[in-house]
């Protein structure tokens, strides 16, 4: 990994904040622009591991503990699956959004904010955790040939 | 385009050949805001030419960066490339033509969407609306696809670091 260029270090920590603001901005305007849960992961998640390949896996880890990331990838599905059952509480149909709000259109309108929700939860802690096993591998070996610690 | 698939091609480093894909998938997002689907487009740019960028170049990190030469002769993979392609070109040809009205994707739900997705979801963006609302049970499928995948990976990665690690401490009580 690249840890001495200054320029990267500094670039990357103006980035960091933008790159997830940007990503909040398509999560939660999915609705009126486009972008939803799903790109919104990805940048969320890609501006992370930017971090972890400028400033070590490690450092990344320091955000996103990796314990916390794993569990994440569950809640996610759950979150969303588990909409479609508290619609059901409801007494509509599975992932029947209507009768979350006082009328069908807030209702509907919650239901997409949760969902959409559940996916980018999901697709975050996916990404980073195929980043997090990839780079983690790179530790393992640069330990085992022991050439720099 | 066929610039940047011609580079991957010809190219033996890996790190070009890495580069050039991010490349080529920026020029098809660029296609995909030319037809107007920009949430298409949003997602080649994030997947596409992002995420699975960075993770080759993580991969990079693992292997050496130049391609091993060729063991076997490139002629059956080349025909079976060009066997697909010309079977996908030929079924191409039967499509109907582009933005008609009155081909079967144009009458069958979509002017439905069109004209009820605001009034039933109160969402402007269509996509969404039919994404989270109408097609939830497709995107619950999507998401737990790609849970189910990324569970994959974590199994098998995991597991082989974890032999790899015992592997180390034994050899570090034998020496």
């Amino acid at each position: 990994m690249i840890r001495d260029t200054i320029i990267l270090r500094v670039v990357i920590k103006l980035l960091l904040p933008a790159i997830l603001l940007f990503a909040l901005y398509v999560q939660f305007h999915g609705d009126y622009g486009p972008g939803g849960g799903f790109q919104a992961g990805v940048a969320a998640a890609a501006a992370i591991i930017l971090y972890g390949l400028v400033f070590g896996v490690s450092a990344a880890r320091k955000i996103v503990p990796q314990k916390f990331l794993f569990s994440l990838i569950p809640i996610g599905v759950l979150v969303f699956s588990g909409t479609g059952i508290v619609s059901w509480f409801f007494g509509a149909n599975y992932l029947d959004y209507s009768p979350f709000g006082s009328d069908s259109k807030s209702g509907q309108h919650l239901g997409i904010l949760i969902v959409e929700l559940g996916v980018f939860i999901t697709v975050f802690s996916t990404m980073l955790a195929i980043f997090y096993s990839f780079a983690g591998r790179s530790e393992i070996l640069s330990l085992d040939g022991d050439t720099d610690k | 385009m066929v610039a940047a698939v011609i580079g991957v091609i010809r190219s033996r480093n890996l790190f070009v050949v890495v580069m050039l894909g991010g490349i080529y998938s920026f020029l098809m997002a660029t296609v995909m805001v030319a037809l107007d689907a920009v949430d298409v487009a949003m997602t080649e740019a994030a997947v596409g030419a992002g995420m699975s960028t960075v993770l080759l170049l993580a991969v990079l990190g693992l292997v050496k960066t130049r391609e091993a030469p060729l063991r076997h002769s490139p002629f059956i993979p080349l025909l079976v490339c060009f066997l697909t392609g010309a079977a996908l070109i030929y079924g191409t040809l039967s499509l109907p033509p582009f933005g008609r009205q009155d081909t079967p994707t144009n009458q069958h739900v979509a002017p439905y969407y069109i004209k009820n997705s605001v009034k039933e979801t109160g969402s402007p963006n269509i996509v969404t609306a039919v994404l989270a609302s109408y097609r939830g049970y497709d995107t619950l499928g999507e998401t737990t696809v790609i849970f189910t995948g990324g569970i994959g990976v974590l199994i098998l990665l995991s597991t082989s670091r974890r032999r790899r690690l015992k592997q180390s401490s034994d050899e570090d009580s034998s020496t």
